[in-house]
């Protein structure tokens, strides 16, 4: 008895409001946050690959400096080196700058390079090499390297979705309406230090 | 003049071909993706260097690993790395076969690729701190390489399998498994049937009623299928056999060695 009280013109403007929000979804509204969120998450993963690599970087520095005092200037560059990456953060609302990004980058590869030479200097020192913690540090350091290729690759996927996503339709048009604030995201410039972490050689 | 017959059976044709060559184009993508092997079990031998006895010496340890504590362990050698190196390679495999629970991704892969001498332990997310790539490299030094040098691939693997077991089973916290709490999950369906029952009597209805419903009802339908088949292809991860991937995934940690 009481469903009769409820009009047809009810029930009609409810279900359409209802069947339009979900047009609205199928028709890709909610993937510009979606995919930008999944990109900014990506970023976060990278960053924390790269502290992790930033944090090994004074036991390691110790451990060599025990066996092979004399490499000052390798040691010091590499702590320098250090310092410099750790300062230079990127947050997230920061992503769609690509020249910050291109420091952020500039500075990681600064100390690839230095990691590289020590990694190097070491393979002079056999006491060194066969030292448990050194060996430790060395793998350790190994299988950071590659989160961090396997993070960056991560998100250069995610930023590549929401690139295009802001680029192609129908995002483009949600873009040009609800999104206007949305730019795309910078993306990591292929360079050769980036893509041959310091390898360690037995 | 085309005939009103002609014209139908032209376009039903046209349909069939825009079918096959939607078809062709996605299994075409799907051949230059790298090949995996597919998740036949919890040992996929695709080199078959594992003998017989050795691998029903295994099965059952990871299989035992995996009912006390949720953690996929599954070994596999492959024929060829396809011209990669096996770290991007072991993570793609490991991603594709998605080792480990979902929510916490405790999987182990163990990688074995005989013609281009390496082996690699790829670790899911949930295990780092556990199964440490420091600690996969010594496995990998002392109880894998050692052997497969002198050509004995399943006692490596197998001894491996166990120093991998044992490191994952000697901190508690990763090999008891936890309860799941059904008894919450139970309360909360009961409102949300319902409103899914009204949410469909609603829908019926509207179809029924009004053409212009129909025609908005089947675009929606239609963007909702395009939108989920563009997903990528990865060239034969199907798993068969009761055993499959829990969903879970790996960041890049674990080790890997060459002999």
């Amino acid at each position: 008895m009481k469903m009769m009280m409820v009009s047809m013109a009810r029930i009609r403007g409810v279900s359409a409001a209802v069947l339009l929000g979900l047009t609205v979804a199928g028709c890709g509204y909610n993937n510009i946050p979606t995919y930008e969120e999944q990109a900014k998450a990506k970023w976060a993963d990278v960053q924390n690959n790269y502290q992790r690599r930033s944090d090994l970087i004074p036991n390691l520095v110790a451990t060599v400096q025990g066996y092979a005092k004399q490499e000052k200037d390798v040691l010091t560059a590499v702590v320098e080196a250090r310092a410099k990456a750790t300062q230079v953060k990127i947050d997230v609302s920061q992503l769609t700058d690509p020249e910050k990004l291109q420091q952020f980058q500039a500075a990681q590869n600064q100390l690839s390079g230095a990691l590289g030479r020590l990694l190097a200097v070491s393979e002079n020192y056999p006491d060194l090499k066969s030292n448990q913690n050194f060996l430790a540090l060395q793998s350790q350091l190994e299988g950071t390297e590659n989160r961090i290729t396997v993070a960056r690759r991560d998100y250069i996927e995610a930023v590549r979705l929401y690139n295009t996503e802001l680029k192609t339709f129908p995002g483009l048009l949600w873009a040009a309406t609800f999104f206007r604030a949305n730019k795309p995201m910078a993306e990591f410039a292929a360079s050769d230090n980036a893509q041959t972490p310091p390898q360690v050689k037995f | 003049m085309i005939t009103g017959r002609t014209s139908s059976l032209v376009a039903r044709g046209g349909w069939r071909l825009a079918i096959g060559v939607i078809a062709l184009l996605y299994t075409a993508f799907a051949v230059f993706a790298v090949s995996f092997p597919a998740l036949t079990g919890r040992i996929v031998d695709q080199a078959k260097i594992i003998s017989a006895d050795s691998r029903n010496a295994i099965e059952p340890k990871l299989a035992d690993l995996e009912a006390k504590s949720g953690i996929q362990l599954v070994v596999a050698t492959v024929t060829s790395l396809e011209g990669q190196e096996i770290e991007p390679y072991a993570n793609e495999l490991f991603r594709g076969w998605k080792l480990g629970e979902k929510t916490k991704n405790n999987g182990v892969l163990l990688l074995v690729a005989p013609n281009e001498h390496r082996v690699r332990i790829e670790v899911g997310y949930g295990l780092e701190g556990t199964l440490t790539d420091a600690l996969s490299k010594v496995i990998i030094t002392n109880a894998i390489a050692p052997r497969f040098k002198t050509g004995d691939f399943s006692g490596g693997i197998s001894r491996g399998v166990d120093d991998i077991i044992t490191v994952l089973t000697t901190d508690s916290s990763e090999w008891q498994k936890r309860p799941s709490l059904r008894l919450d999950n139970q309360q909360n369906t009961d409102p949300t049937t319902w409103l899914l029952i009204a949410a469909l009597i609603v829908l019926f209805i509207l179809l029924v009623v009004s053409p212009g419903f129909r025609w908005l009802f089947l675009n929606l339908v239609l963007n909702i299928l395009i939108s989920s088949g563009g997903s990528r292809s990865g060239g034969g991860y199907s798993s068969g056999g009761g055993f499959s991937g829990g969903g879970g995934s790996s960041g890049g940690g674990g080790a890997s060695g060459s002999w």
